[in-house]
Formats: C-alpha cells, structure tokens, sequence
C-alpha cells in the first residue's frame, strides 16, 4: 500500500485536529492543539475510535500504553510525528 | 406472591414506532410488510439483486436515531440495540416508573437472538473479503446484552440485568422471567421486552437457503400459505407489582397472570406439538386458569406448513373441543416475524386486545386452511374484550414460551 508523505508537523496538525472534529455529530468546534480530552466531551470509546482512524490516516500502529496517555489534541500530533520519525529512520 | 401488571408501553415496529401508531396499525390490518431496500453490498454487484428468491421483508422504514441518541452512542450501538434504548424509552415515559422504585429493585430482561448483525456481516465481511481491519467497537456493537446494557445506563437502573436469546422465543421468554421476578419479590418492576434487528443481506440469505421464507408474503393459518416472512423492531413493557401501580397511580394496561416454558426435545427446526402445548398448559397452570377461560389466542404463527399445523394441533391437544372456538391471529401476518423481538411485539397486542377491546385480524388471508379448524380472525378485527389471553412463542430448536395475561 502507497503511504503518504506527511511532510511538516503542521500537515500532521492539521489532519489530526479533521478527525478530532469529526469525532462526534455534530461535528466539535473549536478544536484545537490544545483541545483536551475531557473538554471536547471525548470517553474512552471515542479515544478508541480515535486511534482507529489515525493509524488508518498515517498507516502506523498506536501502541496500547500510548491510547492511555492521550489527554489532549496535542498528545496525538507528538505521537504521530513521533511514530513517523522512527518509521523514516 | 405479587400480583404482576403492566404499566408502561413502547415500540419500533414495521407497523409503527410509537404505541399510538402500533395500536393503529395493528387494528386497522395495516401491515409493515414491503418491497427490500436496494443491497449496495450485494456480491452481484448489482444493489437490485440479492440473489434472494423472496422479495419482500417487514421492516421499520426511515429508522433514524440522530435526533434521539447522542453520536457517541451511535457509533457505539448497532441498529438492533438502539430499537431497545429508545423503545424502552418510551416505555418508561408512559409508565412514569423511574423515582417510584429504588433502582436497585428494577430489573431489565431483554430478549435479543442475534445480537449486532449489521455490524458483524459489516466487518467480517470487509475482513475476510479486502483484509480489512475490524473496527474497535465491533464487540460492543456485536453483544447481543448490549441494549440491556444501555437501557440500564439510560435509566440508571442497578437491578437484575440481563438478555435472554432462544431464538424466536427470546422475547416471551424474557417477559415471563422479568414477571416471575417481580412476582416472587426478587423486584418491584422490571423493563422487559425484545429486540432485534436481522435484515442484513448474510441473514437474509441464510433464511432464504432454508427455504422457509414466503416468495410472496406470510399469511398465518392460510390454506396456501407458503411461508413466513422476516422482520425487525423492538418492544418494551414495564411491569411492577399491582400494588406499587396502584399507590401511585400508574396506567394499568393488563396483568400477566401466567408463564409457561417447554422444550420439545426433538428436532433442530421440526416442531413438535407436545411441546407447544406442554409450554400452554404450564402458563394456565401457572395462572391458576381453565382453558374454557381462554378468549384469545396471539399465535406464533409464522405462516409456515410445519408451524401452523403443529401450533394448531397443540392448540386443540391443550383446548379439545373448545380449540375451534377460541379466536386466534398471528401478529406476524402485520410485522413480519423479527425472531429475537416477535414474542415481546405480540405480547403487547396480546395487551392492547384486552385493554381496548377489540382482536387484532390475521391479515392477508381469504381462506384458512380447514385441516387446522380454527376460528381464525379474518377480514376485520372483533370487538371482544377476552378476560384471558394467551400468547405463544415456539422458536427454533423446539424452545416454547407462553404468556398467560388478564384484562385489568
């Protein structure tokens, strides 16, 4: 399968605050790096779902311990650009 | 022992989503059987042609939760549970039950045979077809206990929960055991009923190869009757005991006076009339009534030969000669037969036949058949008011399950 290149944390940012957004339905509002968890009204199942569509988005594999430790929107893009880095090294 | 009524009402059905409608509908003969939806998924590639040799099913048209549940909930529910969180809704609602019990002596049985199909034939099916990954919330939109499980939630409710799957049976058996709970003192009210939403085109076919499905349309008891036909939907009665209704002034549609349960012990699918009757002795028995106070029968009926004639031998071994006299109809002949949630749909006709007074029509049949000699309802819907009713449940597997219910 092609991957696609992410090229700047700004990309990333971008895409993941997309699937944040569309998280609920209505789609939230407003979200942003800073965004938490707890604030966007996000539960366990939503970060489940979450993670689900990131690593389809990136093509990469969240580890368990890692979907416990998301507290916020910003959590995510550390993970992904981290994930993506060891995947190009 | 207590003395066990029913309070509350609510459904999704083929033939109405709220208790107005379904009363309407079940009254007037208006039947939710109709063409299928078009199968995007089809193998054929063609959405218009399922390879099924039956063109028609009973489903609950324009389902949409989006203005009732939350998006999370969604996500995480298949079509199947959501016919029982918002079903048992409504039945809450118009029992008022919720404040008059402790929460922990409610109970909630739900009756569900096959769980999340959708979202099992929706997976599965991409995994083994493209290797696709299956989706996290799948087990949790698989559980067939899942609408326990949110009714539960929604309310609040700490009592005795769990989901009852016999097959076509389910239902009934789940309001029988909520009844007999509330009639030992186990709790003070319960919310039972089923649930079930099987029209997945896998389903369908797997019915289909059993070839026991009407090319037409099922018609109950008919001399050419050729069939049943499928459904879906969901319904929810509240149930507490006669006293804690009356204290607060509860609407008291009717009272379930009996519960009888049997198993044939013979054949996978073939029926057997020993069996059905042994489940409609044990609920009279149960009720501590006579068959001649027997004013109507809601029959399984499924419009199958084996069924109506087996359930119709059953019915004359338990009622002699009184068998031909009693007024029967089969509810499926209007909702189609929704397996998991049927006996809990046909109880509540069963209710509203003794609350309003009137016997619903077996729809769709000019001529029944005169090997069965039955007094089955045709053309329009008789206004009776029974004292005693029953409705019977004979599910796949020979697993019976017989309500026995009084006017109130």
């Amino acid at each position: 399968m092609t991957q696609t290149q992410w090229n700047s944390r700004e990309e990333i940012a971008e895409r993941c605050i997309a699937l944040v957004t569309r998280c609920k339905t209505p789609p939230l509002e407003g979200v942003t790096l800073n965004s938490s968890f707890d604030d966007l009204g996000l539960d366990s199942l939503d970060k489940i779902n979450l993670s689900f569509e990131v690593e389809d988005v990136f093509s990469i594999q969240i580890p368990d311990d890692a979907i416990n430790h998301l507290r916020a929107v910003r959590d995510i893009v550390d993970g992904v650009q981290s994930l993506l880095e060891q995947r190009n090294q | 022992m207590n003395r066990v009524v029913v309070t509350g009402l609510g459904c999704i059905t083929p033939i109405g989503s709220s208790l107005e409608q379904f009363r309407a509908s079940l009254f007037a003969g208006i039947s939710g059987i109709g063409p299928l939806r078009p199968f995007p998924e089809a193998p054929s590639g063609d959405p218009n042609n399922p390879n099924l040799r039956f063109s028609r099913y009973a489903e609950v048209k324009n389902f949409d939760p989006t203005p009732f549940l939350s998006s999370g909930l969604i996500v995480a529910s298949d079509r199947s549970a959501q016919f029982a969180i918002l079903s048992s809704r409504q039945a809450v609602k118009d029992s008022g039950l919720l404040g008059s019990h402790a929460s922990e002596r409610i109970a909630i049985v739900t009756g569900c045979s096959t769980g999340g199909r959708s979202a099992e034939e929706h997976e599965t099916g991409r995994l083994y077809s493209v290797n696709a990954r299956v989706h996290p919330l799948t087990v949790i939109r698989t559980m067939s206990s899942a609408g326990a499980s949110y009714i539960a939630t929604e309310n609040g409710i700490t009592g005795p929960t769990l989901n009852i799957a016999t097959a076509c049976s389910s239902g009934t058996h789940a309001i029988g055991l909520a009844f007999q709970m509330v009639r030992a003192g186990m709790v003070t009210a319960a919310i039972a009923g089923g649930h079930e939403a099987p029209l997945t085109l896998g389903f369908l076919r797997a019915w289909d190869s059993m070839r026991v499905v009407s090319p037409t349309q099922c018609r109950p008891f008919s001399a050419d009757r050729d069939g049943m036909t499928l459904g879906e939907g969901g319904a929810t009665l509240v149930l507490e005991t006669l006293d804690s209704a009356l204290e607060r002034g509860a609407p008291i549609y009717a009272e379930i006076v009996g519960f009888g349960m049997s198993s044939d012990a013979h054949h996978i699918t073939q029926p057997k009339a020993e069996g059905a009757a042994a489940a409609m002795r044990r609920a009279l028995e149960d009720a501590q009534a006579s068959p001649d106070e027997v004013g109507y029968i809601n029959a399984h009926g499924t419009g199958t030969q084996a069924n109506d004639a087996v359930e119709a031998a059953a019915i004359h071994q338990v009622f002699g000669e009184l068998a031909s006299q009693i007024p029967v109809s089969s509810t499926k002949s209007l909702t189609g037969h929704s397996i998991g949630a049927t006996g809990a749909l046909e109880a509540m006709a069963t209710i509203l036949a003794l609350h309003c007074g009137q016997l619903p029509v077996n729809a769709g049949v000019t001529q029944v058949d005169p090997e069965l000699n039955l007094d089955v309802i045709l053309g329009e819907p008789r206004a009776v008011r029974p004292t005693l009713a029953i409705s019977n449940s004979l599910a796949f597997g020979g697993l019976n399950a017989v309500l026995a219910l009084r006017a109130y």
